[in-house]
């Protein structure tokens, strides 16, 4: 579903390399997790493959779907069925969450060539999804993430992922800032999602996240690479031991 | 001190233009503002009160001609139950306006000019008070020449809002209206403003709070391009009372927009809010003095400016906290959003604070669009126009914000929408 090759990525203004040459596949169905130390380059990926401006790519390749994502503007990617959660969910004061997930769910359909969803089907399947989240109608209604906790930011993005059902969900930390409840709520949303034509692609610090949200597969990312894959217990094994072995392992 | 010549000779073309209406009981009022004007001299470009906009078109003897323009869209405010009040070119249209009746309000003309009227010991005094420590010639020249205006004498809470709609149709029209509103002890209006009123536009409104009166006020400015206006709204709020306006300002030539008040009561409270909207040959100035005399006051400006292809915005915003104007609680912010290197804001915040236990903080920014906005939006699937015009309305979204009627809030973001929208290529 996902196919990074080789992947290179600088910065556009500085003569800095972020991404070294990462390869990638995430399958259909498979939950993928990305750990590693702060600065390996994991948030870069995300936004890479998202469309972040900033970034250079100087080899390899991102396809989803057999189509070229690095040449897609950041909607164009969205309608192709790529979803990034992110780490902090920006606010927008002034337009409603409402508002915002409706032109975002027919801005999609439309890209696609699809017939647009009107207001009262919208409003069923949200109220239906936000009511599984916990989100009330009160949080619908207020402008985007303005004023929201930690923890309602984050289902605020579950939330969007549940009525944009994409192809390719990325979390990129979507654990942090969350105590423990929150984050079982958030895994909740994303677990019900998990489905045989969707892959997920988990970016995370620790190993907390990936108690409730099993994964498949495993990669330990370090200074712009991947450096190791295995099973969940690759996981368990930074959680024990840090990364610091795994990093001297492959030096 | 004798005027400059120039300057002198510019204040006299300007008055030999105009008719000083004769008797009737706003006769000495508008006398004394003769004089005050003549003494003061019409703002020229040295002025530093007039730094950031030019008066030249302000001042002249004659209006520069603008185009009469057709907006092709219903006007503001048009779908609520309200009572309306037509002017066209500055001229009362009573065919166009409801009967000047509403409970709880008295409503008169100026141009009707009778010998008592209560307005007697209002009219230009609010204006004259607002001349020290900075003159606004403008203000005075208005009081001395208001053709028309409307006078209200709030005794009650009135039930629906007072609309003044202007309609502009001459090429060469230079209206000057000056309205007075009087709100008694617990009285509480809404007065809605709208419509393109003139070529050149001179408009006065002076407000009196009484203890515990409540004043709001909304309008709208444009659409029209060549239009040049310049507005003074003077205010005095008694004890616990409200006094709120907001205006949304789209296209324009040439517009100033000033409002001057005192906060001579107890627990009063003041906010002053604007968005702007220009595109082009645009330029708009709000002038703002506050003026903190009461213990236990707020006071709020929130200016928002949204400014694109060569458009400029100007802000000058003052709050004087008295010596004994202690807790007050003052805010002051004027944010532009610059939407290309053409476009400029220039801002003058100032605060003048002489007594001990105050908290006033004040802010000015100039900025592009948001890029973390604009990436989320368009990680989300919206194209980059549509996710633009978000972050456009969130801009503005705490000066609109200012309004308390939710309904007027939304109204006036769907205007803003529709200006967005026709400029999405």
């Amino acid at each position: 579903m996902l196919e990074i090759k080789n992947l290179q990525v600088k910065l556009e203004e500085e003569d800095k390399q972020i991404l070294k040459g990462v390869d990638l596949t995430v399958e259909a169905g498979k939950v993928h997790a990305i750990m590693g130390p702060n600065g390996s380059g994991k948030s870069t990926l995300s936004y890479v493959l998202s469309g972040k401006d900033g970034y250079e790519v100087t080899d390899g390749s991102a396809e989803l779907l057999g189509e070229d994502l690095l040449d897609m503007d950041a909607e164009e990617r969205a309608a192709a069925g790529l979803f990034l959660a992110f780490q902090y969910p920006v606010e927008i004061p002034g337009v409603g969450n409402m508002t915002f997930l409706r032109t975002a769910v027919n801005s999609q359909r439309k890209a696609r060539g699809e017939e647009e969803m009107n207001s009262t089907e919208f409003l069923k399947v949200v109220r239906e999804k936000a009511k599984s989240l916990k989100i009330d109608a009160e949080m619908l209604k207020r402008p985007v993430n303005v004023g929201f906790s930690g923890g309602e930011k984050k289902r605020n993005e579950i939330l969007q992922m549940a009525m944009l059902e994409p192809k390719l969900c990325i979390l990129d930390e979507t654990d942090s800032g969350l105590d423990v409840d929150a984050m079982k709520l958030v895994a909740d949303g994303v677990n019900a999602l998990r489905d045989e034509g969707r892959g997920f692609l988990v970016i995370t610090h620790y190993q907390r996240l990936l108690d409730h949200i099993k994964p498949d597969v495993v990669h330990i990312m370090h200074d712009g690479r991947i450096i190791k894959t295995g099973g969940p217990e690759l996981a368990l094994e930074v959680e024990n031991e840090g990364y610091a072995h795994l990093i001297e392992e492959e030096a | 001190m004798a005027l400059a010549q120039p300057k002198q000779d510019a204040t006299e073309a300007r008055i030999a233009a105009l008719e000083l209406p004769e008797g009737g009981w706003s006769a000495p009022a508008r006398k004394d503002a003769l004089a005050r004007l003549r003494a003061m001299g019409l703002p020229h470009a040295r002025d530093e009160y007039w730094k950031y906009t030019r008066p030249e078109t302000l001042v002249s003897a004659e209006a520069p001609k603008a185009a009469v323009f057709d907006a092709g869209e219903a006007p503001i405010f048009g779908e609520r139950d309200r009572l309306k009040i037509v002017f066209t070119d500055g001229v009362f249209d009573a065919e166009a306006s409801d009967e000047l009746a509403l409970e709880g309000v008295e409503i008169a003309r100026l141009a009707e000019a009778s010998d008592i009227h209560w307005a007697k010991d209002l009219y230009g005094t609010l204006e004259a008070n607002g001349q020290t420590p900075v003159e606004r010639p403008l203000a005075a020249l208005n009081t001395a020449f208001a053709t028309d205006g409307i006078l209200m004498r709030v005794t009650g809470k009135v039930s629906k809002p007072i609309n003044l709609i202007y309609h502009h149709k001459s090429e060469t029209s230079d209206a000057i209206l000056h309205h007075v509103v009087k709100v008694e002890e617990g009285g509480d209006v809404t007065i809605l403003e709208n419509g393109p009123a003139a070529a050149r536009f001179n408009k006065v409104i002076e407000v009196d709070l009484a203890d515990r009166a409540g004043f709001h006020h909304v309008r709208t400015q444009g659409r029209d391009h060549e239009r040049r206006a310049a507005t003074h709204i003077f205010g005095r709020l008694g004890t616990e009372s409200t006094f709120k306006t907001f205006t949304l300002t789209v296209n324009g030539v040439m517009t100033r927009n000033e409002c001057v008040l005192e906060l001579n009561g107890d627990d009063a409270v003041a906010h002053v809010a604007g968005a702007c909207m220009g595109d082009g040959d645009f330029h708009h100035d709000d002038t703002v003095f506050i003026t903190h005399d009461a213990v236990n006051c707020e006071s709020r400006q929130v200016f928002k400016k949204v400014l694109r292809n060569g458009a400029t915005g100007v802000f000058q915003g003052k709050i004087l906290v008295k010596p004994d104007a202690q807790k007050t609680d003052g805010y002051q912010i004027s944010q532009s959003l610059l939407l290309d290197d053409d476009s400029q804001f220039l801002a003058k915040p100032e605060l003048e604070i002489y007594a001990d236990d105050v908290a006033c903080s004040h802010g000015s920014t100039s900025g592009a669009i948001d890029e973390d906005g604009l990436f989320y939006l368009r990680a989300r699937g919206l194209p980059r126009g549509i996710a633009e015009d978000l972050l456009t309305i969130a801009f503005i979204a705490e000066a609109v914000q200012e309004v308390e009627d939710e309904s007027l809030q939304e109204e006036i973001v769907e205007r803003v929408e529709a200006w967005l929208l026709r400029r999405r290529g």
